[in-house]
Formats: structure tokens, sequence, C-alpha cells
């Protein structure tokens, strides 16, 4: 009984950390907020994989003389180097994207852009209605 | 065994703190910290998996190179994040009924370490055994990565260049985008 707990445990917690992940994600405004939820997102789903690669006795997939030794499966530690690596990428494509985001509205909370995108819409609706009202006369 | 599992089981409850310790803090530079510390438990969770090379790399370029990235950009960014006007209520919930059905789920999951499993069944005793015949690199890893799925790892070396020829643009744009604000300005100041 406490060793299939035990065994079921890390899928409870890897998928309590994925739905951490996307609160920080969907949840909150802050945009380096937003950033740090997919970083942790990602590493929760790369521990998955690498669970589901373990076997019990195993040992790291690195071959040794003796005959009888169980290796644990290496492809999922494969697709998870390759991730960890995109996962930066995307980590500093995003950070670029917030530092824009500062320089451009002085603010990096999705409330204040959001409203500094509505008033520029309506200075544009304005002054396009005063445009045509002067070309009419 | 069982104590490798147990150890496992407490690392990722640490990993769950302080990930709850990041959802309450509102501090930046707590929150690159936490974030730092969190791949490094990470890192330590990938050792008793089995998971050598996977360790290293998120020890190096998930602890470190990401963490230099935010410290980077911090230094440009508000140090406090603002409590949001909307309710957090309707992301949370969600969020929750998820978590739910993705742990009502796990109970057709395969437990930790079966041999049985259908993952250990595929196409991994094939690389194993050819890896020493075919290649003959004794680690495994290097040997999948770099041979039997090359085109991974290009199609990864696409990705990054791409990201970085983005990133590039980006903070480039900064500069051009003011003298080209600048310049209309004075246009309209001049036709008025």
């Amino acid at each position: 009984m406490i060793s299939s707990t035990i065994g079921i445990w890390n899928y409870w917690i890897v998928f309590c950390l994925m739905m951490i992940g996307l609160f920080l994600v969907i949840g909150r405004k802050n945009f380096l907020k937003k950033i740090v939820g997919l970083t942790i997102f990602q590493t929760s789903v790369f521990l998955l994989y690498i669970t589901f690669g373990k076997i019990k006795g195993g040992t790291p997939p690195i071959l040794n003389e003796s005959i009888n030794t169980i290796y644990s499966n290496p492809l999922p530690h494969v697709l998870i180097l390759t991730a960890i690596v995109v996962g930066v990428a995307t980590t500093a494509l995003g950070l670029s994207l917030v530092l824009r985001i500062n320089s451009e509205y002085g603010s990096i909370e999705e409330d204040d852009v959001s409203a500094q995108d509505l008033v520029d819409y309506h200075d544009d609706i304005e002054t396009g209605k005063t445009l045509d009202l002067k070309f009419k006369k | 065994m069982i104590s490798e599992l147990l150890i496992n089981a407490f690392l990722v409850t640490i990993m769950l703190s302080i990930a709850i310790a990041l959802i309450k803090t509102r501090t930046v530079i707590f929150t690159v910290i936490l974030t730092s510390a969190y791949s490094l438990v990470a890192a330590l969770m990938f050792i008793t998996l089995d998971a050598v090379d996977v360790a290293f790399t998120e020890a190096s370029v998930g602890a470190g190179i990401s963490t230099i990235l935010f410290l980077a950009a911090m230094a440009y960014l508000p140090k406090k994040e603002e409590e949001s006007i909307s309710s957090e209520f309707i992301p949370a919930f969600s969020c929750i009924i998820l978590g739910g059905i993705l742990i009502w789920c796990s109970f057709d999951l395969p437990e930790i370490g079966q041999l049985t499993a259908p993952i250990h069944q595929h196409i991994a005793p094939e690389y194993i055994r050819g890896s020493k015949e075919d290649i003959g690199i004794p680690n495994i890893v290097t040997s999948v990565l770099a041979s039997y799925r090359g085109y991974d790892t290009f199609g990864e070396t696409i990705v990054v260049f791409t990201a970085g020829v983005a990133v590039l643009a980006l903070l480039e744009k900064k500069n051009s985008a003011k003298k080209n604000k600048s310049q209309p300005k004075q246009k309209i100041r001049k036709n008025a």
C-alpha cells in the first residue's frame, strides 16, 4: 500500500506543479511572472517524462561490463535534453518581448498595457473623426 | 529501492513548496531566486531518477543561464509586482478542475519503475543493444542524441538560431523605433 502510494505520489505532485505553472501564466497579470510560470510548467513536464523513464533497480544508461545490468530508458532523457535547451531559447525570446513592452508602455502589468491600448484606440477614433470633418469642409 | 523512491517523494514535495512560495511572493528578485532553486532541486531529482545527462543540463542551463537571463532583464524592469485589479478566481478554479482531472487519470498510469510499462517495450531496448555495436559509445544518451535521433538535435539548433535572431531583432528595434517616433512629432508641429 505504501509503496503503491509512493509510486503514484510523484505523478500527483508533478500535476500540481503543472497547474501552479498554468495558474501563474493565466492568472497573474505581470508579464515577468507569466514567463516564470512557463518555466515552472516546462520543468514539471520534464519531471513527468523522466519519471516515466525510470526502472526499479536500474542504473543510468551508460554501458558497463557486467551483463545483467538493467539500464533506465534513455529515450526520454534525449527528448528532455533537447527540450531544456529549447526552453531557454523560449525564455530569452519572452524576456526580450517583455523588455520591449516595458520600453514602449513603461509598464509590464497587463492591466496598464491594455488600458493604454484602449486610450490610444479612442484617440485614434477621435482624431480620425476630426480629420474627416476637416476634409468635408 | 524504497529509499530511492522516498528521497524522490521528499524532493518533489520541496519543489511543490517552492512553487507555492512563487505564487505568494510579489518581489521580482525573490521570484528569480526561487525559480533558480526550483531548477536546482529538479536537477537533484533527475539524478535520483537515473537521468545524469539531463541533470547536468538542467543545473547548468536551467539553473544557470536562465537565471542570468532573468537577472539581466530584471535590471531594466520594475522591481515590484502590482496586485491585479481583476479577480483571480476563474483562472484558479479552472486550474484546480484541470488538475483534478489529471490526478484522476493518474490512477491508470503505470507505477514508477515497472519494467513492464509500455514505454520500456518499444524502441529503447533496440537503442541500448545497438549503442555499443553500431556506434561504439558507452553513453547511450549521447549515441541516441547525436546519431539515432540526430535530426532532433538539428531541429533544436534551428529553433535556437531562430530565437537568437528574433531576440536581436526585438532589441535592435528599440533604438530605431525611438527615431521613428520622434520624426512624426516634428512633422506634426511643423504642420501646425
